[in-house]
């Protein structure tokens, strides 16, 4: 296989709360290459979350180092992480994070908004991107007026906006229910067949780890074990 | 690009729809009170200026007491008289080219059996006096002639008295009773619009000493500089004269001589006076405005921290999320000028209307293009300024930290 895409190497995250310094890392290693499918499984409190920050640049590392295409993000400075972030990923989280003043539309639009991109081409890339994950009709909704389901689908219409290659997925049917809950996968599986995305999807539930094609387990800030 | 951050910024405003109106009345009181106060004066100010521009440099009023151009009505309060003899110490001073003497008075004037309570002038019929009026257009004649040498017990009517203050209109040849005895009326006055001229009843000087029993005293005495003497010298030399025949001592005169001119600069040094004050005004309403925005703003912040942890996910720059809501508060102040500016001007436009209703037309507010740009300006400027801490408070935050709110 070719030089992995997300490298992390002997990273340590240490939250200081108070007096008490919590790791929530401690010496993580983990490479992922491109058009992978990872699941990374653990309890509440395992750092599976911290790993997902550090891998989407929304944090950096104590110590060690995380390395993004071949740079190391700590050398970032935070207009190179929104770089990063604008361009390279897309997030999709359990509570869907969709700005609830914003139309379906608007909310996909978003992330092209900060990337510069005109309205005609932000106009069409939503559109089509609403019309993917079957929302055409409900694009001029607010968050508020549609259902769990319906609201992660358009975070993940969101998430592939600007087209990233990389997809971080955290609890994405955390909150739905399991025929909902279904549907999302299905989706989030059609971008890894049919668009080659690299997806890397965080959740305590193995029927959702059981479609990656490694599942990493984490305790205590470690890697702890591999599945399949 | 910019028109996104706009939408955006708007959107936001719209969804606090109370706390967004709040914020705005704090800015719109203080730019409604700004913009009219300041259309009013500036309007006022240039009535003013028109009205003594038209007298022209060359005029002088000599009244007891203080001064009062416009007319003679305000000497009557005075306790120290100006007479004949005042008038022939003013004729005999070179420079003076004619001198004439009024005298008013409140009477009762009496029409087709209705009364009204006016303001008589006695006015000069000879020579003097028709100087005097030549060149004036508060005097002017609409109908009929104006009062001429030999005249006796005719009048001059002023426009509203003779359209508005009674039943049946005063025409040329009417018949009219002022302090019981019979005058006909030979003359209307054209439509001044001062306020003053368009209220009143002239009526030759003797007959005025006649029937009041005032053999000596004036009121107001009307000055004409000739052409070549520089009228404030001639004020001095009145001065000079008027101390010498009244005996009086320099600095204790019972009599005041001023200059169109003067008059005219007095009153703007009060109305320049009014503006500082209330550019004072809108400097502290705009400072309470502002921090009202920076209170919305900071709220704003804190209530949208998890939406501001997912613009930063999806890739905003720490420089895009300041400008964001940057612009967002200057919304807020731009809307709270829009408003206030348009209030301003309604309530200004209303302040003419009212004092059209009350006979002064001269007076027309002045709405300079510096003011609509700068109330505008100001105000989006205030709502900037009073956004760049909270936005910078929403720039810095970290998106980890940001995100995690909403849990």
């Amino acid at each position: 296989m070719n030089k992995p895409i997300i490298e992390l190497k002997d990273v340590w995250k240490i939250y200081q709360i108070g007096h008490v310094k919590i790791p929530a890392l401690r010496g993580l290693s983990l490479s992922i290459h491109s058009g992978e499918f990872i699941a990374i499984m653990g309890k509440s409190g395992s750092g599976k979350s911290t790993l997902m920050n550090m891998v989407g640049c929304l944090d950096i590392p104590t110590k060690g180092r995380v390395n993004l295409y071949g740079d190391d993000i700590a050398s970032f400075t935070e207009s190179d992480l929104a770089q990063t972030r604008g361009k390279k990923i897309g997030f999709i989280f359990q509570k869907f994070n969709l700005i609830p003043t914003l139309t379906a539309f608007e909310n996909v639009m978003l992330p092209m908004i900060f990337q510069g991109i005109p309205f005609e081409e932000r106009k069409k890339k939503a559109q089509s991107l609403l019309s993917m994950v079957g929302l055409s009709e409900r694009s001029a909704h607010r968050p508020g007026e549609l259902s769990g389901g319906e609201q992660q689908r358009v975070a993940i219409a969101r998430s592939l906006a600007i087209d990233p290659e990389i997809i971080l997925a955290d609890e994405p049917t955390g909150n739905l229910d399991s025929k909902t809950g279904k549907m999302v996968m299905d989706l989030i599986i059609k971008l890894h067949k049919e668009q080659k995305k690299t997806i890397i999807i965080v959740t305590h539930d193995e029927d959702v780890a059981k479609y990656a094609q490694k599942i990493k387990v984490l305790r205590d800030g470690l890697v702890i074990g591999q599945k399949k | 690009m910019m028109w996104d951050y706009f939408r955006l910024a708007f959107k936001g405003v719209k969804a606090r729809k109370i706390r967004s109106w709040l914020t705005m009345i704090g800015i719109f009181i203080g730019v409604t009170a700004v913009v009219a106060l300041i259309s009013l004066g500036q309007g006022l100010q240039d009535s003013i200026n028109e009205e003594f521009n038209k007298l022209g440099k060359n005029r002088l009023t000599v009244a007891p007491g203080g001064g009062a151009f416009l007319g003679p009505t305000s000497s009557n309060l005075a306790v120290a008289t100006i007479t004949e003899d005042d008038l022939d110490v003013l004729n005999r001073i070179n420079g003076v080219d004619s001198a004439a003497g009024v005298l008013s008075k409140n009477a009762r004037l009496e029409f087709k059996d209705e009364v009204d309570f006016i303001n008589v002038w006695g006015f000069p019929t000879d020579k003097d006096g028709e100087n005097m009026l030549e060149g004036i257009s508060f005097f002017e004649i609409e109908k009929g002639r104006q009062l001429r040498s030999g005249d006796k017990y005719k009048a001059v009517i002023g426009y509203s008295i003779a359209k508005d203050t009674f039943d049946k209109e005063i025409t040329v040849g009417s018949k009219l009773k002022i302090k019981n005895k019979i005058f006909e009326a030979v003359g209307i006055q054209k439509k001044a619009g001062t306020g003053v001229h368009d209220v009143i009843v002239r009526i030759p000087l003797e007959t005025a000493r006649e029937i009041y029993d005032e053999p000596e005293e004036f009121s107001t005495i009307f000055v004409l500089t000739k052409d070549g003497y520089e009228p404030a010298d001639i004020v001095d030399e009145i001065k000079k004269e008027l101390r010498d025949s009244r005996e009086v001592e320099e600095g204790e005169e019972d009599f005041s001589v001023q200059t169109a001119e003067q008059t005219g600069t007095q009153l703007n040094q009060i109305l320049d006076i009014v503006n500082i004050v209330i550019i004072g005004i809108a400097a502290i309403s705009l400072l309470v405005g502002g921090i009202g925005i920076m209170n919305t703003m900071y709220t704003t912040v804190m209530e949208r921290t998890s939406e501001i942890g997912v613009m930063k996910s999806v890739g905003a720059r720490n420089s895009q999320i300041m400008f964001l809501f940057l612009v967002e508060s200057g919304l807020l102040g731009l809307v709270g000028g829009l408003i206030g500016l348009i209030l301003g001007l309604g309530i200004a436009k209303l302040g003419e209307l009212l004092a059209v209703s009350m006979g002064v037309e001269i007076f027309k507010i002045h709405v300079g293009g510096y003011l609509i740009v700068g109330a505008l300006l100001i105000s989006f400027l205030a709502g900037t300024l009073s956004g760049l801490l909270p936005a910078r408070q929403a720039a810095m935050m970290q998106p980890v930290d940001a995100l995690r709110k909403n849990d």
